[in-house]
């Protein structure tokens, strides 16, 4: 995967963190990854768990956190 | 098959609920009252005699030959003028009534041409049939006196003649035919609403009219054809009807252009279309059409249009037209080497929003059962993504919550980022029409769109906001709601989650998201946020109607959601006159996203994950389903560019001009191995193509589209595929190459399909669709004639949610490079692309995109009006023509995205909605200058466009 492509993920993950980070009712971080699991591509998935697991760079702490609720993602085609 | 013709009833229908008995011609009759003796007479199967009146418009009384005899009244009232009374008996026959119908008659006839047998309009022309109804034998005045038929009286020049007026390039007029029975001036007035017409002079001088005495196309006429279809001779005709000549038969069909789905008249000669024509019992359009639908539908002919299948190697190379089965088969191999070489799910698919439910249907069936993947997504992605998910988080489901008829009970209207009278005309009119009986109206709104101040319509509030700040003013606008006690707490204590709407009203209320607050990031005075938001929430029924101007955001989802909160914290939810109304672009947007056009949804919004959905289809279709969601259109080509996402088949989509950022698409399709495209036309994405399948236009299919307000309506076949087949069945043969054996051998299987696996669709039919013309999801045992208005009694998803809208300002910021905001929209004549209306004579209406900007910021930049401007962002830059005009904001500028060579697309960015990937086409920011021409990339484009279109010349053998 391309340095590119990952940074277009954790800018989509972080807009996606600024509206649940937002919500008060119910668990929002299991709301993200509820979000992620639904409307994510599992490479997708795959992609930004990997980039979590190095550390997780320019994401928001929030969307790391939820992030890493998100299940293991099986990619094989 | 005959030619439909409705029953012209004289006058409008009353909707008075207290019925009135009387007597007409001797027969007991009862209608509402406030109906008028011709309408009543009509109903009871008479037909008084009239000229001036017919239902669409208001009785005028100017005729005089509906005259009526009422039993112990005087005189000879005009039946179109003189309403119903219980007890009263009239009679429509009389010797006095038959002579003074032919004294009116003769008078008539007496300043008209007698030109019958080489009239266009001989056969269909009410002059002609009133002349027979009332016996007319002789015209004692003669035709020798002044006159307005005859351009030289004995040898001298008539001034009292005019020539035709042959300038609109659909419809000529001839003033010697005109017998000033103001039909055309109230259809314009009434039923479009654009008051360009009007009667000049007085008695003998009266004459129609546009504008100040001009030509019909340098008025401000905009071409709906609503002054044709009322004008009862040849004084207004279609010009394909002068050509052609009078229709034999005609079929009931839906247009293809906006998401309004206006009923036509299809009428045709053999396999010609003669004209289209508005069906008056079209629940969508009522009998009225605009520009597009009317007369636009010359495309379907345009020599433009490829008509056999072709395929190349390389896109480097001329296409070479091939078989049918050749090109299939060219297609269907190159499909599985790649899905062999690079894994399942390195293809996908593209439906799309101009073609049936039926085509949307087996395109995703393809990709879910075919390619073995979820790779599928649709142009509703670039367009009202964001209200499929925003309304369903809100509400349970994903689409309108009324329908257009809702409107006339509408006390407040509150349009937001939609420019119905260019986008969607038709619905603009009934729009404009509630707004002339008094309705309210709030525009929030970069731009002053006509709806601010056109004639007899004026915002009572026009919110000229920021670009891209659309979640701060719904917020503000809920701030004022909640804190000044308008909350409907009824209604949301009945209706609604408790929890959810303490925690947003207690964030709506914090004063920084008071209008004064935002005052500054909104651009827009706080007292006038305060006064629409008083409006909104006191002012009776309030109707909340939008458009992609709020969908195509960073933040388009949470918009979308705010605008929930704002219907659900008023109560404007659940009965007519209020609702949530998305006005959607394309003809067909909710019925591709209702078809399971997205990567995540099976047909019915049945998300992939669900086993029980999934299982449904799986037994059905015979194979197992991946329950991951596939890639969306933006991901399609980040996946491409990666290397990762190698084939894609585009029907009737042109994503090379439509999307934003048109240099990431080039680059991403160039990167595929195969590109296949099924169109009209070679359209832009067909340069980066190596199958070209050619389709075909609505009129030579069946199907069904489904419009704005969940009405599913067929359109029928009223001519044989000029290409051979009908988009569904080129679906179906590749889908047979890949190994299917599908069988469908009319559209209508594959809606009994549709409705065996949907629930929301369970009772639709053809059978159903053909019996009662329409019907409006969901359609099952619970609602067995659809839902006109939802959540009637509570929400689809139960309690409705109260959803926090943080405002979040985008990335594209202004700065010093880039100190403008621009943004995009669409305008009447044209439609999205302009595949289809670029090739019909709408072009003369607005032949290029051009630039608006303020007097302001042109002068800054010493731009004049009618400049070569350059307009550049971080994406990348194009030239277009300047025009300067105070209907953009300072610090705004507009234009369209109609024509390939403007590349408004080369300008707009990848950035996109959070929750749908929508992309942000409404704001970028951009620098403007004076430039001298085609930027570099506009001169190569060109170049490409030409060289791409090649097509090899075949040299037969034979010869």
């Amino acid at each position: 995967m391309s340095h590119n492509s990952v940074d277009k993920l954790v800018k989509m993950a972080n807009q996606i963190a600024s509206f649940f980070c937002a919500q008060k009712s119910g668990d929002p971080v299991a709301g993200m990854a509820e979000h992620l699991t639904k409307f994510w591509e599992p490479r997708m998935r795959a992609e930004i768990i990997d980039h979590v697991a190095h550390g997780g760079a320019g994401l928001e702490p929030f969307a790391i956190e939820a992030i890493k609720r998100l299940p293991a993602v099986s990619t094989a085609a | 098959m005959t030619l439909i013709k409705e029953i012209d009833f004289g006058t409008p229908e009353s909707k008075s609920e207290k019925m009135i008995t009387l007597t007409i011609d001797g027969k007991t009759v009862t209608v509402p009252e406030g109906t008028s003796i011709m309408r009543a007479a009509m109903e009871a199967g008479t037909e008084i005699p009239k000229l001036c009146a017919t239902d669409s418009v208001k009785a005028f009384g100017s005729c005089r030959l509906c005259v009526i005899e009422v039993e112990g009244r005087n005189g000879t009232p005009a039946s179109c003028t003189t309403p119903v009374a219980p007890g009263i008996s009239v009679k429509t026959q009389t010797p006095r009534l038959a002579a003074i119908r032919r004294g009116v008659m003769e008078l008539y006839i007496s300043d008209h041409p007698l030109d019958c047998l080489t009239c266009a309009a001989n056969g269909d022309c009410e002059l002609q049939d009133m002349a027979g109804a009332v016996g007319l034998r002789d015209v004692r005045y003669g035709y020798d006196g002044a006159n307005h038929v005859f351009a030289r009286n004995s040898g001298e020049i008539n001034f009292d003649w005019k020539p035709k007026d042959e300038s609109n390039p659909y419809f000529a007029y001839d003033p010697s035919k005109c017998i000033v029975c103001n039909r055309c001036v109230r259809a314009c007035e009434e039923v479009q609403g654009t008051f360009a017409l009007t009667i000049s002079g007085r008695g003998f001088d009266s004459r129609v009219s546009p504008g100040m005495d001009e030509a019909f196309f340098e008025s401000e006429c905009v071409s709906c054809g609503a002054c044709v279809q009322a004008c009862p001779t040849a004084t207004l005709t279609e010009k394909s009807v002068i050509e052609i000549g009078q229709p034999e038969h005609s079929e009931i069909t839906t247009c293809a252009y906006c998401g309004v789905g206006c009923t036509f008249k299809a009428e045709m000669r053999g396999e010609e279309v003669v004209r289209m024509v508005p069906w008056k019992d079209g629940k969508a359009n009522h009998g009225h059409s605009c520009i597009k639908g009317r007369f636009a539908y010359g495309y379907a002919h345009h020599g433009d249009r490829i008509l056999n299948p072709m395929v190349r190697e390389s896109i480097h190379e001329p296409w070479r037209e091939v078989s049918w089965d050749e090109a299939l088969t060219f297609a269907a191999d190159r499909l599985k080497a790649i899905q062999a070489k690079y894994g399942k799910n390195s293809v996908g698919a593209i439906t799309s929003s101009r073609c049936s439910n039926e085509e949307t249907y087996l395109v995703q069936k393809l990709v879910r059962a075919g390619f073995g993947n979820n790779n599928v997504d649709t142009c509703a992605r670039v367009c009202h993504s964001p209200t499929g998910y925003g309304l369903n988080q809100a509400f349970g489901t994903s689409a309108g919550t009324q329908d257009f008829d809702s409107v006339d009970d509408s006390d407040v209207i509150l349009v937001i980022g939609a420019n119905p009278t260019d986008a969607h005309p038709v619905f603009g009119s009934r729009m404009k029409k509630r707004l002339r009986e008094g309705a309210k109206l709030i525009v929030v709104d970069p731009r002053r769109i006509d709806l601010v101040r056109s004639p007899h319509v004026e915002a009572d509030y026009h919110l000229p906001l920021k670009p891209g700040t659309n979640v701060a003013m719904v917020t503000a606008l809920a701030h004022v709601i909640v804190k000044e006690g308008l909350v409907n707490e009824a209604f949301v204590r009945e209706r609604c989650d408790q929890d959810e709407f303490r925690d947003w009203a207690d964030f709506v209320a914090q004063d920084r998201n008071s209008p004064e607050a935002l005052e500054s990031v909104l651009g827009v005075p706080a007292a006038d946020i305060r006064a629409a938001a008083r409006l909104y929430a006191t002012g009776g029924n309030a109707a909340i109607y939008y458009g992609l101007g709020v969908t195509e955001h960073a933040q388009g989802s949470t918009a979308v959601m705010g605008i929930a909160n704002l219907a659900m914290a008023t109560g404007n939810l659940g009965r007519r006159g209020v609702g949530v109304n998305p006005l959607r672009g394309q003809n067909n947007v909710q019925g591709s996203c209702d078809m399971g056009s997205f990567p995540h949804e099976l047909p019915g919004y049945q998300h992939i994950s669900g086993e029980k959905a999934r299982e449904v289809f799986e037994k059905d279709w015979g194979v197992k389903i991946d329950s991951e969601p596939g890639l969306r259109i933006p991901n399609m080509f980040d996946s491409a560019i990666e290397g990762l996402f190698k084939g894609l088949y585009v029907q009737g989509e042109d994503i090379l001009q439509s999307d934003p950022d048109t240099r990431h698409v080039s680059a991403a399709l160039a990167n595929m191995e195969l590109v296949i495209v099924q169109d009209l036309f070679l359209v832009e994405t067909a340069h980066y193509a190596h199958v070209f399948l050619p389709g075909c236009s609505f009129l030579e299919k069946d199907g069904t589209f489904t419009n704005a307000e969940r009405r599913i309506q067929r359109i029928r076949k009223v001519m044989s595929p000029k290409n051979g087949y009908g988009d569904w069945e080129i679906t179906q043969l590749l889908a047979n190459k890949l190994g299917m054996n599908w069988s469908y051998v009319n559209p209508s299987e594959i809606m009994d399909e549709i409705a065996r696996l949907t629930p929301s669709f369970a009772g639709v039919s053809y059978e159903k669709l053909d019996r009662d013309g329409s019907v409006q999801w969901p359609c099952n045992d619970d609602a067995p004639d659809g839902m006109p208005i939802m959540h009637i009694n509570g929400f689809a998803r139960g309690k409705g949610k109260f959803v926090i809208t943080e405002y979040v300002a985008t990335d594209e910021k202004v700065g010093p490079r880039f100190p403008l905001l621009l943004t995009t929209g669409r305008i009447l004549s044209q439609y999205n692309v302009g595949a289809q209306t670029r090739r019909t004579e709408n072009s003369r209406w607005h032949e290029e995109d051009v630039l608006e900007i303020h007097p302001h910021d042109a002068e800054e930049r010493g731009v004049r009006d009618g400049d070569w401007v350059k307009v550049q962002s971080r994406a990348g830059e194009t030239t277009l023509k300047a025009v300067v005009t105070e209907r953009v904001a300072t610090g705004v500028v507009y234009t369209t995205f109609h024509h390939p060579m403007t590349q408004a697309n080369v300008v707009t960015t990848d950035n996109s909605d959070w929750a749908t990937n929508c992309p942000e086409y409404k704001v970028t920011a951009v620098q403007i200058s004076v430039s001298n021409g085609p930027t570099e990339w506009q001169e190569k484009y060109r170049e490409l466009s030409e060289s791409a279109r090649r097509i090899a010349t075949v040299i037969d053998a034979a010869e």
